[in-house]
């Protein structure tokens, strides 16, 4: 702030508060009328005012109020450039909540720093903290229970799309993930989306028209079959799901897997490490870990 | 009969009614966006209707619309009164009925549109801000012209709070709205970053000093000592309050924007001017009670007075708990909660709104020249149903707010929030719940109202115009 600007603000804060007490004080000490006298003048045939003097205890209260904010202006910033007495500024404030925060938490988290994360996963302790970090940034998607919904991942089933080993849930949290289906509608033309929608459902031994689904068999595996796979059994190198648990990220209809091949889907896993710092990351991966549970597919076993 | 030899009631007429209408449309629309925090379903997925394009209609209806025509009505009928002459240029007066009723009509199709500059209180586009700042150049033209040629020397309290309130306001809207268009509907602001949100809030703040408190305190110098036949109590107390009122006010913008990028030193200013605004706060209602004094009986026969001493001691109430918020520590815990809505409640329907009725119901009767209301038992179950109502509104508020920024800053001893944002939710239902009961209630009491002037009103068919008296006093 220039000098100029800091006088202009100092100047104009205190004259202000100078000319409130100036005329607190002048008014308090003019001459009272005497009781029950009014100022003489009428309004509107019947209005009229009387000149009591002001309370006491509201002339106090004033006066409080502006040797409060004297005060106040002294010890903080607020006359212009002039930093206060304390020294006080609220990015100081902030960085010293941090610090002390920081120092508490570090020594919280350096208990869990060498442990594995399968041993995390057993932990109580570690799960705690992992649950209340998942509550805090993932539940948003993935739901409170873990159970996530249509485009998010069930945590709590077996089934991963980029592996469940340990350290590959950890990468999906640190770094993120981007999980692109292309369209594909235009390359099959609508007949080859039905048919090879019919022999998806087939994978998982779903209900499908079977000539359908043995047309497009003969599609999918000139189409598809780079990424999910002959067997249909995906790759979680590059997230490409596996069709034939019948475990749907975006739904398990006829129309919503037709919705997939014929518009593609594109979903992301934002990376976590610049929000939750390596530690965190460890904890709520760990109380991930210990949520996934093998479910038995619905349907019949493979 | 010579026109000049009497008042210009007709323009005041068409305020009364525009009052009461915009009353329960403002009123109504806010306790339809009260059920829908309540139960989200309730915009039917249509866009019109989603709660970030009501709620703006809601906040412009009920302080602008309502409190706007009750402002101009009660300043029109009470300068003539009080300067014993009649309104100066009667067509100047129509221009500003109608002009505000266009503002009004335009921000209403406008808003649910989704047309906006999204600035808090000062949602309209800039068409619309152009038209607001004719009619309010013709309103202080109107006002100030008749002041000019009054009959009694010396100008009436109330009239210097109308006047102080027509002044600032013309000079805040006109500042706030400053804005490059870049197509009809359609502007970005001259100032941006903290500016822009400093030019905003000292703008929103004194909507609050200005529109909300100097213009109400204007028609409580009038209609208060009138309903209680009573004489001000003091008339150094209304100098003094009235200087200190409008001098601090300017200063306490930035108390909306404590924690924020506002540098330290204006969130200081900011929050030491809202606490020495205290004590000229108080003395509004000082001035106000004490008026009463000798003539407490009366309140046991008169709802109209009820609705008054109700409305002072909610002024009261909710100019302590304003400082009170200010206090960069309680603001810490009651920023961005229901308690800031609870606060705002407090004012906009304990005293706004309160003031405006007990003031209609004494000056309705008045101005068609009949001795009372149509039914004073119906004025009282107003009184009831709407303290009831306000009372539950501003309590649910206070507990949601409380609870909401309790639950927001618990932290686990590991650093994480102890509870997610949407248990807060959760826990808040009941009192949305709560919060629609009140502000039913509060409408409920706009429609016994429309109800009872209708009465009265029929019995009127062409009220005779009022003579000035002559004689002057003083």
């Amino acid at each position: 702030m220039s000098t100029f600007w800091s006088l202009f603000i100092v100047v104009l804060t205190l004259g202000s508060i100078a000319a409130l007490v100036w005329l607190l004080l002048a008014t308090a000490r003019a001459k009272a009328g005497g009781a029950g006298q009014t100022t003489g003048h009428t309004w509107d045939e019947d209005l009229t005012e009387l000149n009591h003097p002001l309370p006491l205890w509201w002339l106090g209260l004033f006066l409080l109020t502006v040797v409060f904010g004297a005060l106040y202006l002294a010890f903080y910033p607020g006359l212009g450039a002039n930093a206060g007495m304390l020294g006080w500024t609220s990015g100081k404030e902030v960085g010293a909540d941090l610090a002390a925060a920081n120092r508490k938490l570090e020594s919280l988290f350096a208990q869990f720093r060498d442990l594995p994360l399968e041993a995390l996963a057993n932990d109580p302790k570690a799960l705690d903290v992992g649950h209340n970090v998942f509550a805090n940034n993932c539940a948003a998607c993935h739901g409170s229970d873990a159970r996530g919904a249509k485009g998010y991942p069930n945590l709590t089933d077996d089934d991963w799309l980029y592996g469940g080993a340990p350290e590959a849930v950890l990468t999906s949290i640190l770094r993120g993930r981007n999980g692109v289906m292309p369209p594909l509608g235009a390359a099959l033309g609508e007949a080859g989306v039905e048919e090879v929608a019919n022999y998806v459902l087939s994978l998982s031994g779903r209900k499908a028209d079977e000539k359908l689904a043995a047309a497009g068999k003969a599609r999918y595996l000139t189409v598809c079959v780079a990424c999910h796979g002959a067997d249909g059994k995906g790759n979680p190198l590059i997230g490409a799901p596996n069709l034939t648990d019948d475990i749907w990220l975006y739904g398990g209809s006829l129309d919503e897997i037709k919705t997939s091949i014929r518009n593609g889907r594109s979903g992301q896993m934002p990376a976590w490490e610049p929000v939750l710092g390596k530690d965190r990351a460890r904890l709520v991966a760990a109380w991930v870990l210990a949520q996934s549970k093998p479910v038995a597919p619905a349907g019949q076993a493979p | 009969m010579d026109l000049s030899s009497t008042y210009n009631d007709k323009v005041v007429r068409q305020f009364v009614i525009a009052t009461i209408l915009w009353g329960i449309v403002g009123m109504g629309v806010g306790a339809f966006i009260a059920a829908q925090l309540a139960w989200p379903a309730l915009n039917f997925d249509i866009p019109y209707l989603t709660y970030s394009r009501l709620r703006p209609l809601h906040t412009n209806a009920v302080i602008f619309a309502f409190g706007g025509c009750a402002l101009m009505g009660t300043a029109f009928h009470v300068v003539q009164r009080t300067c014993q002459t009649r309104l100066f240029g009667d067509r100047l007066a129509a221009f500003v009925f109608w002009g505000w009723q266009a503002v009004i009509v335009a921000v209403a199709i406008t808003l649910p549109l989704g047309i906006t500059q999204a600035k808090e209180y000062a949602e309209p586009e800039w068409p619309i801000d152009l038209l607001i700042a004719v009619v309010w150049i013709v309103f202080g033209i109107v006002f100030f012209g008749t002041i000019a040629r009054r009959r009694v020397k010396h100008i009436y309290v109330a009239n210097w709070f109308y006047g102080s309130f027509i002044l600032t306001v013309a000079v805040l809207h006109i500042v706030n709205n400053l804005a490059l268009p870049v197509s009809l509907w359609k502007s970005y602001p001259v100032y941006s970053g903290a500016v822009d949100a400093m030019v905003q809030w000292w703008y929103g703040h004194n909507a609050v000093g200005f529109f909300l408190t100097a213009g109400f305190l204007g028609m409580m110098y009038y209609y208060v000592p009138k309903q209680a036949q009573r004489p001000i109590y003091s008339y150094r107390l209304s100098v003094v309050h009235f200087w200190a009122l409008i001098a601090v006010y300017m200063w306490a913008g930035p108390h909306h924007l404590h924690y924020t990028a506002l540098p330290d030193w204006a969130q200081s200013l900011g929050m030491v001017f809202s606490l020495i605004l205290l004590a000229p706060s108080w003395g509004g209602m000082i001035n106000g009670i004490m008026t009463l004094s000798g003539a407490w009986h009366k309140l046991r026969t008169d709802p109209v007075l009820k609705f008054m001493i109700v409305a002072l001691s909610f002024y009261g109430m909710s100019t302590f708990e304003g400082p009170m918020m200010s206090i960069k520590t309680v603001n810490a815990l009651s920023h961005y909660t229901d308690w800031t809505i609870g606060h705002v409640h407090s004012g906009a329907l304990g005293w706004v709104a309160f003031i405006s009725i007990g003031s209609l119901y004494c000056m309705i009767p008045r101005l068609l020249g009949v001795e009372r209301m149509y039914s004073t038992r119906l004025i009282d179950l107003h009184f009831w149903i709407a303290t009831i109502g306000v009372v539950v509104y501003i309590a649910s508020m206070w507990i949601a707010g409380v609870m909401q920024g309790l639950m927001w800053r618990a932290t686990n001893p590991d650093g994480t929030l102890t509870y997610t944002f949407i248990e807060s939710l959760a826990q808040t239902h009941p009192f949305y719940v709560t919060r629609l009961l009140g502000g039913l209630l509060v409408l409920a009491g706009m429609f016994i109202m429309a109800w009872n002037v209708w009465r009265t009103w029929r019995g009127v068919r062409a009220p005779a115009p009022v003579p000035i008296p002559t004689a002057v006093a003083a």
